[in-house]
């Protein structure tokens, strides 16, 4: 197995799609990339029926990796999704045996809790949405360090949500819905609250990835509560590998980072 | 095969792929990205928006400036293993001289293009726009330097051969085009511009009818070579460029969807039999 990123796309086969959820689950067999670190991302577009229909989707779209496995002659890579436009809409249509274009894996990676700060022992996974995906892959890195983990993740409402028995079946998990379908009904960001609030939660680092409110909400109590914390973030990107410059993010310290080579997580220690 | 200006940052390409990326590097020769005489951010986000076949994009040249290029970014070009043109831009003919001073008298540059799709400070004239600006700026530039220059065209005027013939004229070593095509988008949940700067430049197989207009417009009515690019993204498409008229060809926004676009277009342009064009 190849230690760096391979250079250039390569075309990778379709070994399951099926539904999860309001979201969709697809697997690719990737035979010539590194197995990919939890929070790193690939740039994806279908062989086939790619720039169709009126001419998109055009740009290759950024995924992060859910979770990964061996297989026969290659890297499993599980990728959950959810149809919101041209390019994820096709994606959702993937069928077995189909050919998918694959960049990566690209970006960096989140760091075990020792890393963000000496005295985090344990770690909290908060996920929201779509944005649960890149936590499955890490939860089970953490488990095979032994490293204690809960897990927090919330949904809009039943639509929008999925992944659960997929990616999460594993483990204990705290749920929270807005439309209260299943667990609190709020958000899940009043669960860390309330996790924050207990004597252990001093040894914790949080670990983050959703839509862009539910991260400002996990940034400020983790500020507040001083509890370091990793956010996967997402940006329009057009390549992943540092050429476009679409992804810029501001920096608190005035200027921009690129998402794609500087991300997607960002720590916030 | 060469790159289009700002569709390709071999230095972020190398942290991510490693020296692969020089063993199977992608072009024939190297363009940066812009520098400015002072270091810029670029623009707020949001900066790119896909449209049918192509995309929009206002990143706002975010460069370290000269001195920032001189002392960061050109040791690690200088490593690449192709020629180096490097891409300058400035807001008067006194900006552009500073540029050419420094990057000129450095050895790893081959070539110098100059990006005059930017209004002059003192005209408040887009240079590019101009035959008069661009004859004058070429006509006190050229003097300057002994590195070939390259005029990178914009295809924002009426007629793109006047400003190829003053650029000629001023004593431009060769013209490249097109850069992108002013346009905007409007988002659907919101109403408003998909871009934050309200629009931006087009770019993609969607411009390329209107490249390959351009660049016989400009073979017409100049001797020096022609860089053409637009939407180029298969030997197909390059070899169209080759047929109106340029001498060497440029991969842009393709190599955004294919890191090795440069590669792959070149070894079909040289693959694929001529019949096959049309």
């Amino acid at each position: 197995m190849p230690e760096e990123t391979p250079l250039g796309r390569r075309l990778c086969r379709v070994t399951e799609s099926r539904a999860s959820g309001g979201y969709r689950v697809f697997s690719l067999l990737d035979e010539d990339g590194p197995e990919p670190q939890p929070g790193q991302f690939y740039m994806l577009a279908t062989e086939s029926h790619w720039e169709q229909g009126g001419g998109r989707p055009f740009l290759p779209r950024a995924l992060s990796v859910a979770e990964t496995g061996d297989a026969r002659g290659g890297v499993r890579l599980d990728f959950l999704i959810e149809g919101i436009g041209p390019g994820t809409d096709r994606l959702c249509e993937l069928v077995e045996g189909e050919g998918v274009w694959v960049n990566g894996p690209l970006g960096n990676a989140f760091a075990p809790p020792r890393e963000l700060a000496a005295g985090a022992a344990g770690a909290i996974l908060v996920g929201g949405g779509i944005g649960i995906a890149p936590l499955a892959g890490l939860r089970g890195r953490f488990a095979e360090r032994n490293i204690p983990t809960r897990v927090l993740l919330g949904f809009r409402d039943e639509a929008h949500s999925g992944g659960l028995d997929d990616l999460f079946s594993c483990c204990e998990v705290r749920l929270a819905s807005e439309d209260g379908h299943v667990g609190h009904q709020g958000y899940v960001t009043d669960l860390l609250a309330k996790m924050l609030e207990g004597d252990d939660a001093a040894s914790a680092a949080v670990y983050a990835c959703g839509p862009p409110p539910m991260l400002a909400a996990v940034q400020a109590l983790c500020e507040r509560n001083k509890v370091p914390c990793e956010l996967a973030m997402e940006s329009p990107m057009a390549c992943g590998f540092g050429a476009c410059y679409g992804c810029a993010v501001p920096k608190p310290d005035g200027g921009f980072l690129r998402l794609c080579v500087d991300g997607p997580v960002i720590r916030c220690a | 095969m060469i790159n289009a200006s700002g569709t390709f940052d071999a230095i972020a390409a190398r942290r991510v792929y490693g020296d692969a990326l020089l063993e199977d590097f992608p072009f024939s020769a190297f363009v940066s990205k812009t520098i400015t005489p002072e270091p810029r951010a670029g623009n707020e986000p949001q900066r790119i928006w896909e449209t049918p076949a192509g995309m929009i994009n206002s990143i706002g040249l975010p460069n370290k400036g000269l001195d920032g290029f001189l002392a960061e970014d050109l040791p690690q070009l200088a490593e690449l293993p192709v020629p180096l043109i490097v891409s300058v831009m400035g807001t008067s003919q006194e900006e552009f001289s500073r540029l050419l001073a420094g990057v000129g008298e450095r050895d790893e540059v081959a070539a110098i293009e100059l990006n005059i799709s930017c209004p002059n400070v003192h005209s408040g004239l887009i240079v590019g726009e101009r035959p008069e600006e661009t004859l004058a700026l070429l006509g006190a530039l050229q003097p300057l330097t002994r590195k070939p220059l390259i005029v990178k065209l914009t295809p924002n005027v009426a007629d793109p051969a006047a400003i190829a013939v003053a650029a000629e004229e001023g004593g431009a070593d060769a013209v490249s085009l097109i850069n992108t095509l002013k346009a905007s988008a409007i988002d659907p949940a919101t109403g408003a511009p998909g871009i934050a700067a309200g629009h931006g430049g087009l770019s993609g197989p969607a411009v390329r009818p209107v490249a390959i207009a351009q660049v016989r417009a400009v073979a017409a009515a100049v001797g020096i070579p022609i860089v053409g690019m637009g939407g180029i993204s298969s030997g197909a498409d390059a070899r169209e460029f080759i047929a109106a008229g340029a001498s060497i060809v440029a991969v842009g926004t393709e190599s955004f969807r294919d890191p090795l676009a440069g590669l792959r277009v070149a070894d079909e342009l040289s693959s694929e039999p001529a019949e096959q064009l049309g």
